[in-house]
C-alpha cells in the first residue's frame, strides 16, 4: 500500500468511526429515558412537624438491612438548640434512631454539655437524607460507573460493581454515603427504590406519624408535593455546591448546617 | 465496625456518616507517585536539557523511576474496599471521574520509562546475551540469564555505532515526551484531591501545580539520598578491595565524583523547593484573605489544631530546616544526607496535612475529626490501612531497586550514554 492510500484510508477510518461515535452519543439510551420518563422523584419535609422521635430511622434500618447498632445511617435526624448568647449547637447521637430523650447535648468524645431550659432560644430537629441531586457529585467521581442516576432521578449504587474507594464518599457535600458494615460497598438512601418502585412509600415516610416526610413527583403537576413545592416557600441544603439538590424543605432554619 | 470507625474520633457536631474514610494509604499514593514524577523529571534534564553533571544521577534516577512506579498504585489498591475489583477501573473506565484515568495515564507513563531504559540498556543486553550465545555446556543460572537477556533485547542485536546514535535520538525524544505526561501522572493526582468540591481544603486549582512542584523535590531529594547510600556501599566496597570488574575507581574518586553529582543536584532540589513552598503559602494567604464560608473552621484546623503539623513539622522542620542546611556554603555528604531525609519528610508532612487534614473537619463545618493511625494490627484492614501497610509501601520500591539493579546496572559509568 501507498502512503497516499495509507493516510486517506485512515482518515475515512477516522471520519467513519468519528460519525459512528456521535450517533451513539445523540441516541444514549439513558437519555431517551429520562426525557420519555415522567417521574421525578423528590422529597419533601416539613422540619417544623419533625419531633425528633427516630421512628423513620429504625424503620429504614430495619428495611434497608443496614446493622441496627451500627453509627451510620441512610438517613438520620439533627436536633439544633440555639441558646439566647447566640450559640448553636447541635448533634445528631445514633443519627437520632433512639430519639432525643436527653436534654445533653452530645459534644463527641464521651462529653456532654447541659443546657438550662431558660437559656434556649429556639430549638428544632431536621430529618436528613439523600437528596438524589440532579447534578450529582458522587456519579461524576465513580471511576467504575457503579454509582449511576437511575431515569427517575433517584441515584442508586451497584453494589456488585463497587471497587469500595471511596470517592463518591469524599465527594458528597451531604454526608450522606458511608461503607456497608456488611457489603463493604459504597451505601446511601435511594428512597427505599425496592419500595417505591413497586408503588409503595418509602420506609421513613411510612414510619412517620407527623406527616414531616413526604416523597413526590416532580412531573406530576396534581402531586401534593409538586404542589407544595410550586406555590409555596420552600428550601434546599447548601445549594452552592451546585448539585441541584431535590430533597426540598419547608420551615427550614438558616441555623442548619 | 463500619470502615473508618477504628481510627476516627469526632468531636463536636459531625454528621453521623462522616469518618476518616481516605487514611494512611491515601497519603502514600500522591507520595508516591510524587516520587516516580520527580525521579524522572530528574533523569530528564540530562537527557533532554543537557545538564551534563547530572549524568551520573540521570541513569540512576531512572531506574529508580521504574522501580517505584510499581509500588505507585499499591497504596490505592491496598486502600481498596475490594481490591480485586480494581481492574474494573481498566473495565468500565467512568471519564468523569478524575481517577478513571489513572489505567491510561499510568501505563502510558509506564511505556514512556520501560521503552526508554530499553533504548539506554539495549548495548549492556546483547553484550550479556551474546558470550552466552555461544558458550557451550552452560550451567542452570546462565540458562537462565541467557534466557531472560536474549529476551530483553527483543531480537535486535545490531549494536553498530550507527544504530547506537539512533538510539540515543529515540531516548531524548522519549525523555522529552516523559516530562509532560509524568507531570500529567502527578499534576492528575493533585486534581484528585483539587476538584472535590465538597472538601474545603481541597478545592483550589493550585493544588495539581503544588502536587507537581513537591513531587519533584521529593523525586531528587529521594534520588540524592538512594545514590549517597550506593555510593558510600560502593566505597567500602572498594576499600575492602572487593572491587567488581566495572568499579575501576578509588574511594577518593568516588568521592570527588558523588560530592560533584550532590551539589548539583542540590541546586535544582532548592530550585523546586522555593517554587513548592511559594505556591502552598499563595493557597493559604488567598484562603484567609478571601474567609469564604469555610475558612473560620478551617482556620482553627491549619493555626489551631494541626499547627505542629503543618507549621513545625511540614514547614520549619521540613522545608526551612533543610533549605539552609542546603545553602549554607561547603555542603557535605553528611548535611547533604540530613538535608534529603528532612525534605522527605517534609513532602511526606505536607501530603498528610492535604489528605488528612482535609478530614478533619466535618462538613458541618461545626465539629472535627482525629485520626489515629493504627500502629499494632488487629485485623487485615489495621494491618493495610495502618503503619504495617505504609511501611511495606515505603520498602517495597528499595526492595525492586535491588533486583532491576541487577538487570539495568547503574553504576558501570564508562559506557554511560
Amino acid at each position: 500500500m501507498k502512503r497516499r492510500d495509507f493516510f486517506k484510508l485512515s482518515l475515512k477510518g477516522v471520519i467513519t468511526a468519528g460519525l459512528a461515535k456521535g450517533l451513539f452519543e445523540l441516541v444514549k439510551p439513558e437519555h431517551i429515558l429520562a426525557s420519555t420518563s415522567n417521574i421525578r422523584r423528590v422529597f419533601l419535609i416539613d422540619a417544623q412537624e419533625c419531633c425528633g422521635c427516630g421512628l423513620c430511622i429504625k424503620a429504614c434500618k430495619l428495611e434497608n438491612e443496614i446493622p441496627y447498632e451500627s453509627s451510620v445511617s441512610r438517613t438520620w435526624i439533627e436536633r439544633y438548640v440555639l441558646t439566647k448568647d447566640g450559640k448553636v449547637h447541635a448533634d445528631a447521637t445514633n443519627a437520632g434512631k433512639d430519639g432525643f430523650t436527653s436534654t445533653k447535648i452530645d459534644l463527641g468524645m464521651g462529653k456532654y454539655k447541659d443546657i438550662k431550659k431558660e437559656d434556649i432560644k429556639k430549638a428544632f430537629f431536621v430529618p436528613k437524607l439523600c437528596n438524589q441531586c440532579e447534578n450529582p457529585s458522587c456519579v461524576q467521581v465513580c471511576p467504575v460507573g457503579a454509582t449511576y442516576q437511575a431515569a427517575d432521578g433517584v441515584v442508586l449504587v451497584d453494589r456488585k460493581w463497587c471497587i469500595g474507594c471511596g470517592y463518591c464518599i469524599m465527594a458528597c457535600p451531604y454526608g450522606v454515603r458511608f461503607f456497608h458494615p456488611k457489603y463493604r460497598t459504597a451505601e446511601k438512601c435511594n428512597f427505599c427504590y425496592h419500595r417505591i418502585s413497586k408503588g409503595l412509600k418509602t420506609a421513613c415516610v411510612q414510619a412517620c406519624v407527623f406527616g414531616s416526610r413526604k416523597l413526590g413527583n416532580l412531573k406530576d403537576p396534581n402531586d401534593p408535593v409538586t404542589k407544595t413545592i410550586m406555590t409555596e416557600r420552600v428550601w434546599v441544603l447548601k445549594e452552592e455546591y451546585g448539585t441541584k439538590p431535590q430533597v426540598y424543605y419547608t420551615n427550614l432554619s438558616m441555623e442548619v448546617r | 465496625m463500619v470502615h473508618g470507625e477504628v481510627w476516627t474520633i469526632k468531636e463536636l457536631f459531625v454528621y453521623p456518616n462522616e469518618f476518616i474514610y481516605w487514611s494512611i494509604q491515601i497519603v502514600m499514593y500522591p507520595f508516591m507517585t510524587g516520587l516516580v514524577a520527580g525521579a524522572f523529571v530528574l533523569s530528564s534534564l540530562y537527557h533532554v536539557f543537557g545538564v551534563k553533571q547530572l549524568k551520573d544521577m540521570a541513569r540512576f534516577a531512572l531506574v529508580f523511576s521504574f522501580a517505584l512506579l510499581f509500588v505507585a498504585p499499591m497504596p490505592i489498591v491496598l486502600h481498596l474496599q475490594f481490591p480485586f475489583r480494581g481492574f474494573n477501573i481498566f473495565m468500565t473506565p467512568h471519564f468523569t471521574s478524575a481517577i478513571a484515568a489513572f489505567g491510561i495515564v499510568f501505563s502510558a507513563y509506564g511505556a514512556i520509562v520501560a521503552s526508554e531504559l530499553w533504548f539506554i540498556y539495549r548495548k549492556h543486553f546483547v553484550e550479556i546475551a551474546l558470550p552466552l550465545k555461544e558458550k557451550q555446556d552452560k550451567t542452570l543460572f546462565e540458562w537462565f540469564k541467557y534466557l531472560v537477556f536474549c529476551a530483553l533485547t527483543l531480537g535486535v542485536y545490531d549494536i553498530s555505532e550507527e544504530s547506537l546514535k539512533r538510539d540515543e535520538k529515540a531516548i531524548k525524544i522519549l525523555a522529552g515526551v516523559g516530562i509532560p505526561v509524568a507531570m500529567f501522572l502527578h499534576g492528575y493526582a493533585g486534581f484528585i484531591f483539587g476538584s472535590v468540591k465538597a472538601n474545603a481544603l481541597w478545592m483550589t486549582p493550585l493544588m495539581p501545580v503544588i502536587f507537581i512542584m513537591s513531587a519533584i523535590v521529593s523525586g531528587i531529594a529521594l534520588c540524592m539520598l538512594t545514590y549517597i547510600v550506593t555510593m558510600e556501599i560502593r566505597k567500602i566496597l572498594v576499600s575492602r578491595k572487593k572491587k567488581p570488574s566495572h568499579m575501576p575507581q578509588t574511594t577518593e574518586e568516588i568521592k570527588g565524583v558523588e560530592m560533584h553529582v550532590i551539589k548539583m543536584t542540590a541546586r535544582y532540589l532548592l530550585f523546586f523547593l522555593i517554587a513548592a513552598i511559594s505556591l502552598e503559602l499563595l493557597d493559604l494567604i488567598f484562603r484567609g484573605y478571601t474567609a469564604v464560608k469555610s475558612w473560620d473552621v478551617l482556620r482553627s484546623v491549619i493555626y489551631g489544631r494541626d499547627f505542629v503539623d503543618i507549621f513545625i513539622l511540614q514547614y520549619g522542620l521540613g522545608n526551612l530546616v533543610p533549605f539552609i542546611l542546603f545553602l549554607m556554603p561547603g555542603l557535605t555528604i553528611r548535611r547533604a544526607v540530613v538535608g534529603t531525609i528532612l525534605v522527605l519528610f517534609g513532602v511526606f508532612m505536607m501530603r498528610w496535612n492535604v489528605v488528612i487534614g482535609g478530614q478533619a473537619f466535618s462538613l458541618t463545618f461545626a465539629g472535627y475529626m482525629h485520626y489515629h493511625l493504627p500502629i499494632i494490627p488487629h485485623d487485615w484492614e489495621t494491618f493495610k490501612e495502618g503503619l504495617g501497610g505504609a511501611l511495606s509501601i515505603f520498602i517495597m520500591p528499595f526492595v525492586l531497586f535491588w533486583i532491576f539493579n541487577k538487570i539495568f546496572p547503574v553504576f558501570s559509568f564508562e559506557k554511560s550514554h
